[in-house]
């Protein structure tokens, strides 16, 4: 591989691993706070592309809006699986909510299947425009960049959301603590469906982008990317929002040069990593065990 | 100022508290003791709305009933409640924690006037502004807690063993800064094992046993009652 031919892979490797990025956040925003793994997170991922599908083909939107709309969408879907579904076991055990998340995503997957049909469904041409790009002698196109813009736009806003602003200060006071949280004044069960909201929004987002990217969604599209976005959320540490971002773009960029030297391996490769991990560093890259002081 | 009366509480099956009534009076120190498990915590927790309360139960704080009003409104009315094992957040900076401190607060404006107040009264704290807050010690800790805790200005403030697992000499200072909190305007509901210090600061006093209040008095007189000298002062 001449390092021409590295730097094209390292842009395509660091677009994928940006969309694992903005699925695995939402998988560790929920565990942080909820300290639930949340099966039916790629599904929102997948209504997030439906929603995208529908606003570019029947709205005729351009891609922002799209975007918006998507983000919107799979944000009061997630708001309303933890209403209707997370809820009401607040206090039950956690087998039981990772139970009933199981359950939440076959109701999507088969539900969207029933309702939409299972034959894939492929975006507009026309939502963003493929062109090549030459940065000197690395050839890539506008998609992967784009993409990759994006992501990090968003990531750069969740940051600000969660380090900067109250509603942010609240969600990490209830990661931490839901009593002490809730002596501080914190609407507990409002932030916690605010995070819910955010972090569906983000998978809303990876939906449309790898609708776009790929061009072929179906209601069973979330399953692959669910699983490779977990392991990431857990190679970085799970419930650590850097972890999850770091996490994303490594595995996207192991993958895509995995699956450059040998394809075979290209759909093995996550759960490799992810059984890797578990032996050496259960706690993820970013993660420590942490001592506390009564 | 606080009324809690016919208070019971059930955890399951378990009886929790049995019909409990105390009164706290505006300016005052009021502790309650009692052994480990004797239903301290869950007093103070009810009050705070974190556990529910069985019907019948009534909380009233300045003439309004607060068993209905879920937890996170409960620091808007004026009530702080520094829980029992100080429940810092430990990721966060010490001045993160102030900050969630006044986190009720309508007037944030004035919050320099509030830092001044926490760091007289904890200096140590002001050193530390930038510290995570998992890294203090012990006492430092405690001393988080309760500065946290007067961000929000409250009316009263409800403290659960402050005592507990800190060095003869640290209780002593944090039971000080007690005393200069409540002169400086704000009543205390004291729950505490540490019998003998709770009632030398104490203005009155209730002794809890098996979620029921078996005694109530002026401090002065029960710290020389002879049943509360063998139960929990040490003979």
């Amino acid at each position: 591989m001449t390092f021409v031919e590295f730097l094209q892979q390292l842009i395509n490797g660091l677009s994928l691993g940006s969309v694992y990025a903005l699925i695995a956040l939402g998988y560790t925003m929920v565990y942080g706070i909820i300290g639930l793994i949340n099966f039916a997170h790629c599904d929102i991922y997948m209504v997030g592309a439906y929603i995208g599908f529908f606003a570019a083909t029947s709205l005729h939107l351009p891609f922002i809006p799209t975007l918006i709309l998507a983000m919107a969408g799979a944000g009061i879907v997630g708001v309303l699986v933890e209403r209707i579904a997370y809820r009401p076991l607040r206090k039950a055990s956690n087998i039981s909510l990772l139970i009933t998340a199981m359950g939440v995503s076959l109701l999507l997957e088969n539900g969207f299947n029933c309702i939409f049909g299972g034959d894939p469904r492929s975006y507009p041409h026309n939502i963003l425009k493929q062109t090549n790009i030459e940065l000197g002698p690395v050839h890539t196109d506008s998609l992967h960049l784009i993409i990759l813009t994006t992501s990090l736009v968003l990531m750069v806003l969740l940051q600000i959301i969660i380090y900067r602003t109250k509603i942010g200060k609240a969600m990490r006071a209830t990661s931490a603590d839901k009593d002490a949280a809730a002596l501080m004044g914190i609407n507990v069960n409002a932030t916690i469906s605010a995070t819910f909201a955010i972090g569906s929004a983000l998978a809303g987002a990876a939906g449309v982008l790898v609708g776009i990217l790929y061009n072929s969604i179906d209601p069973y599209m979330g399953i692959q990317p669910g699983i490779k976005a977990f392991t990431a959320a857990v190679f970085g540490g799970i419930g650590l929002i850097p972890g999850a971002f770091l996490g994303g773009l490594i595995l996207g960029v192991i993958e895509t040069f995995v699956t450059a030297w040998y394809s075979p391996l290209a759909g093995a490769i996550g759960f490799i990593i992810l059984i890797i991990i578990l032996i050496i560093k259960p706690s993820g890259l970013l993660g420590k065990k942490v001592s506390e002081k009564v | 100022m606080l009324k809690v009366s016919h208070l019971n509480v059930f955890y399951g099956g378990i009886h929790a508290l049995d019909d409990v009534n105390i009164e706290v009076k505006d300016g005052e120190i009021v502790t309650l003791i009692g052994a480990n498990g004797a239903g301290k915590t869950s007093t103070l927790r009810a009050i705070s709305g974190l556990v529910d309360t069985a019907p019948g139960s009534s909380i009233q704080f300045d003439g309004q009933e607060l068993t209905k009003v879920p937890a996170h409104k409960i620091p808007y009315l004026g009530i702080s409640h520094v829980p029992e094992g100080r429940r810092i957040f430990a990721s966060m900076t010490v001045q993160e924690n102030l900050q969630l401190g006044a986190y009720c607060r309508k007037d944030k404006n004035n919050l320099a006037q509030d830092y001044k107040t926490v760091f007289e009264k904890f200096p140590r704290l002001k050193e530390r502004m930038k510290q995570r807050a998992g890294t203090l010690s012990g006492g430092e800790q405690q001393m988080l807690a309760m500065g946290r805790a007067l961000m929000s200005r409250p009316k009263i403030m409800l403290m659960d063993e402050p005592s507990m697992g800190l060095a003869p000499i640290i209780v002593k200072e944090i039971f000080s800064i007690i005393q200069s909190i409540n002169k400086s305007g704000t009543t205390i509901l004291l729950v505490e094992q540490n019998a003998n210090m709770a009632l030398s600061i104490a203005d009155r006093a209730y002794v809890i046993e098996t979620g029921r209040i078996t005694m109530e008095g002026k401090a002065s007189e029960l710290i020389n009652n002879e049943a509360v000298k063998k139960a929990y002062l040490g003979g």
